[in-house]
């Protein structure tokens, strides 16, 4: 806790000092200062954060008091096995994006306040690092604002682009409406327990009355946690931020809003038992948000984008185990319920180093070439290998290719929905098992998705001559990656010791888990074993074809040249092509539009064919439902006429009213 | 004494709708200036507990020199500057509302002395619906009322009512409170005839209708 403690009061003093130099005009010294203090504080207080997990027992809880000036509530922090898995990515995510950051904006930042940006960035980790360990209402909330707020200066970077500063508000607005249902669940909450604290102590509720805190909790963390429909902050947000500030926010800021869900179940004891629907309510949100993200994300064809969409998918997984685990509890079978939370916190670790490592390419990538629409990349994995290496490492990784790190959650949750065969109910049994197809769905699409992402963007030729001749990333900016490509493999050879370290942060008595824990460690062990064995005949089989083409003829040629003698960029697949498959089937879900033209005759000497997947939730839910507040709004606007003797009859009014109403009675 | 007190009350009332139905600012202006002078004689006629008759007479001194002498001067002078001493109001169904929400005014305001025990044992008969029912006149001056000085009178007229209002409950070290309310108040006026002079400047016109452009 103490190492814990000084890594908060490390980022506060570097907040202070980033602070005050925004405040300061930006000379050069000062700039340098900041772009070296700055990310150096994040870092060694990122680093001592992370010491500070991995001291002490897991299965404890420490709290500690903070001295609190406020009337309300108290500084109460807290740091359990839960508090400390999920703020793994804040820490290990918070110190590379940094660096990254650093490295990326150091000869970039001209026109920008270096020093407020990285003034929010140390609040956005602070605020993350207080929301996972308060242990009050009041306190919970401020660093909760406090959280939700810093990433909206964040992602307003290039504040010049108008659809940068639309986006940014779309994400301000999606984490206000928010943050409103979590007044009240936090409200409602007091209103049972009689103090700030006694939520955080654990409230004994009647079944109406915890199914009305879980519903808000479930709404208000959900909106965080980017869960389809309240996803549609993220695919704007994504894209708009610089990329360590992406690569951030979904690996571990949205990780709060399912950090909030999975407290808020085992901070509720109900009389009577957890009731049965929320288990099933968080598994089919769970699936329905992995599809919906998955099926968005492959009709992207903006990477960022298509990873924002990714994120959604990861989030339903983790969510599908949280909901695995409930339906355990609930059935009394100890085995699935192991699995299902389990399964939720390794994907939640996992995700965050696999996807923070995938959007940091996406930024290399848009640093190299100036865009990350797939249409105009290809071919970059010759002209950057090292880049190219690391996303496929990436993408390997979250479409669940053992050893590499993916595979560890979803296989862990595809165990426990496959247990659920020998649960006596029928109905039980069938509905664990279609959320098992859903999850292999879900699987095969992402492979289709992220093969998809790399093939257009790394292989073949390129497309345009900006992707021909890209702006070489330097080792500076590619050293920063090299941490979550160790992590992902680092994650996947250890996912069984990974297991024995989540599982002492489960909500289960260690007794109960003892006797589930032994035989996944070791089918997770075997399943490394496998990953390994693919991968080393894998690693033959290149070097027996070296060895078998050395000395004989070979010639190599533009991929997809298909023997004509000058291939063009125009004949491979492009990003619409390779989505067409998936197209015919889910167009109706992807909400597809697909634009098509072709001249007549047998030459045709023009065509052309374009797949765009607009948010329909966006478009058709939320834009006409906000249209409608706007328009109520300005119809309230009638009463501000601007005529000062109307304004003084509406105080005339008040007054005679309020005589009338005090003395009437 | 009652009876003068109850006659200067009329007056005071009759004064109001006078000041409601007048069309010009310059009646206005007078009956603004009457309504100070009756303002003084009330001051010394109504009876306060534990009040100095010095200090009464010191408040009254000021009220005719500032209410009486000082504001008429100063609004005359305005009224000149900005060129409307000629300009009558437009005539119009307006002061036919502005009488009968007065009249409303007065019959609510006698209805609350009904409600309210404790106006009886303060005030005097007629004392407080007289003086709420001036502040009301004020109020409507200022809504009804288009051009800018008419709804400095009608602020003055308000201010009058709440005057009214605390006299009966004016203690010795409250006179001091008065004078310096009174000081507010001419400070106010001064600054407003200032402002108006850049109003009628910027918008050619001192009717406030036209603030509506300053609107966000």
């Amino acid at each position: 806790m103490e190492l814990f403690l000084v890594a908060l009061a490390l980022l506060v003093l570097t907040a202070s000092f980033l602070a005050a130099a925004s405040l300061v005009p930006q000379v050069p010294s000062i700039r340098l200062c900041v772009h070296i203090a700055g990310p150096a504080g994040i870092i060694l207080a990122c680093a001592l954060g992370m010491a500070g997990l991995f001291h002490g027992s897991w299965g404890a809880v420490v709290p500690w008091q903070a001295p609190w000036g406020l009337p309300l509530g108290g500084g109460a922090l807290a740091l359990d096995g839960l508090s400390r898995c999920f703020l793994l990515p804040v820490f290990g995510l918070g110190a590379v994006c940094a660096f990254s950051g650093a490295a990326s904006l150091f000869h970039h930042d001209i026109g920008h306040n270096i020093a407020a940006h990285w003034f929010f960035y140390t609040l956005l980790v602070l605020a993350l690092a207080l929301v996972l360990t308060a242990r009050d209402s009041v306190f919970f909330l401020i660093s909760w604002e406090l959280m939700s707020l810093s990433p909206f200066f964040l992602i307003e970077f290039d504040d010049h682009e108008a659809s940068v500063r639309e986006a940014s508000w779309v994400y301000l607005v999606a984490a206000h409406l928010g943050a409103v249902v979590l007044l009240g669940f936090f409200a409602l909450a007091w209103h049972m327990g009689g103090s700030s604290s006694a939520l955080f102590a654990g409230l004994s509720l009647s079944p109406a009355m915890g199914s009305a805190l879980f519903v808000l909790a479930l709404v208000g963390f959900g909106a965080k946690a980017g869960l389809a429909p309240m996803h549609i902050w993220l695919p704007e947000a994504h894209p708009a931020a610089p990329s360590h500030v992406s690569a951030l926010l979904s690996g571990a800021m949205i990780n709060a809003g399912l950090y909030g869900i999975f407290r808020t179940y085992t901070l509720l004891d109900i009389q009577g038992g957890t009731p049965a629907w929320w288990g099933w309510c968080l598994l089919l949100l769970g699936l329905g948000s992995a599809l919906t993200g998955i099926i968005k994300a492959s009709g992207q064809s903006n990477l960022k984008r298509l990873l924002a969409y990714s994120s959604v998918e990861n989030m339903g997984i983790m969510l599908m185990g949280l909901g695995t685990g409930l339906i355990g509890m609930q059935t009394g079978h100890m085995g699935i319920a192991t699995l299902g939370f389990a399964a939720c916190l390794i994907h939640m670790i996992n995700h965050a180093a696999f996807k923070g490592l995938l959007f940091l390419c996406a930024g290399e990538i848009l640093h190299a070439v100036q865009t990350v629409r797939l249409d105009l990349l290809g071919g970059l994995q010759q002209r950057m290998p090292l880049l190219g290496a690391a996303f496929a490492v990436g993408a390997a990784a979250i479409i669940c290719l053992p050893p590499l790190n993916g595979f560890a959650g979803e296989f862990v949750l595809a165990l426990g929905l496959a247990t659920g065969v020998t649960l006596p109910q029928m109905e039980i049994q069938l509905g664990l098992l279609a959320a098992l197809t859903g999850l292999a769905l879900v699987s095969g699409l992402a492979a289709a998705t992220f093969a998809k992402a790399y093939g257009i963007a790394f292989l073949g030729e390129p497309r345009t001559r900006l992707a021909a001749n890209p702006h070489l990333p330097t080792a500076y900016n590619l050293v920063p990656l090299a941490f979550p490509a160790a992590a992902c493999l680092g994650l996947g050879l250890a996912a069984p010791q990974l297991f024995a370290l989540v599982a002492q942060a489960l909500p289960l008595p260690q007794e109960v888990l003892a006797p589930h824990t032994a035989p996944l460690r070791a089918s997770l062990h075997t399943v490394v074993l496998v990953g390994l064995a693919g991968m080393g005949i894998v690693a033959l089989l290149v070097l027996w074809r070296r060895h078998l083409l050395r000395g004989a003829y070979s010639q190599k040629n533009s991929t997809w040249g298909c023997g004509f003698q000058k291939g063009t960029a125009r004949i491979q697949y492009t990003d619409a092509s390779f989505t067409d498959p998936q197209t015919e089937v889910f167009s109706r879900l992807m909400g597809v539009q697909v634009q098509s033209s072709m001249d007549k005759g047998y030459f045709p000497a023009h065509a052309s064919y374009s797949i765009e997947a607009p948010d329909r939730l966006r478009l058709r839910l939320y834009a006409p439902l906000f249209d409608a507040v706007r328009r109520l709004c300005d119809a309230c606007k009638i009463i501000q006429s601007g005529r000062i003797h109307l304004y003084i009859l509406y105080m005339l009014a008040t007054l005679v009213a309020l005589l009338l109403w005090g003395f009437a009675a | 004494m009652a009876t003068v007190l109850q006659i200067a009350i009329i007056l005071l009332l009759l004064g109001n709708f006078a000041m409601l139905t007048a069309n010009r600012l310059e009646p206005r202006i007078r009956l603004v200036s009457f309504q100070g002078a009756l303002l003084a004689a009330l001051l010394l006629l109504v009876p306060q507990q534990g009040a100095n008759l010095m200090h009464n007479l010191l408040l009254a001194g000021a009220i005719v020199l500032i209410k009486v002498i000082g504001f008429p001067l100063l609004l005359h002078r305005t009224l000149h500057k900005v060129g409307l001493a000629s300009h009558s109001a437009v005539r119009g169904s307006g002061h036919k509302y502005a009488v009968i929400s007065g009249m409303c005014c007065l019959i609510f305001a006698l209805w609350l002395e009904t409600r309210l025990p404790f106006a009886q044992e303060i005030y005097p008969p007629l004392f407080f619906p007289a003086a709420l029912a001036t502040l009301f006149s004020g109020l409507i001056m200022v809504v009804g009322r288009m051009r800018a000085l008419g709804q400095v009178l009608g602020y003055l007229v308000a201010e009058n009512g709440i005057f009214l209002l605390s006299m009966p409950l004016m203690m010795e070290s409250s006179t001091w409170f008065e004078l310096s309310l009174l000081l507010d108040v001419f400070v106010a006026v001064f600054v407003m005839g200032i402002a108006i002079n850049y109003i009628s400047e910027t918008f050619e016109s001192i009717d406030v209708g036209r603030f509506c452009s300053l609107r966000d």
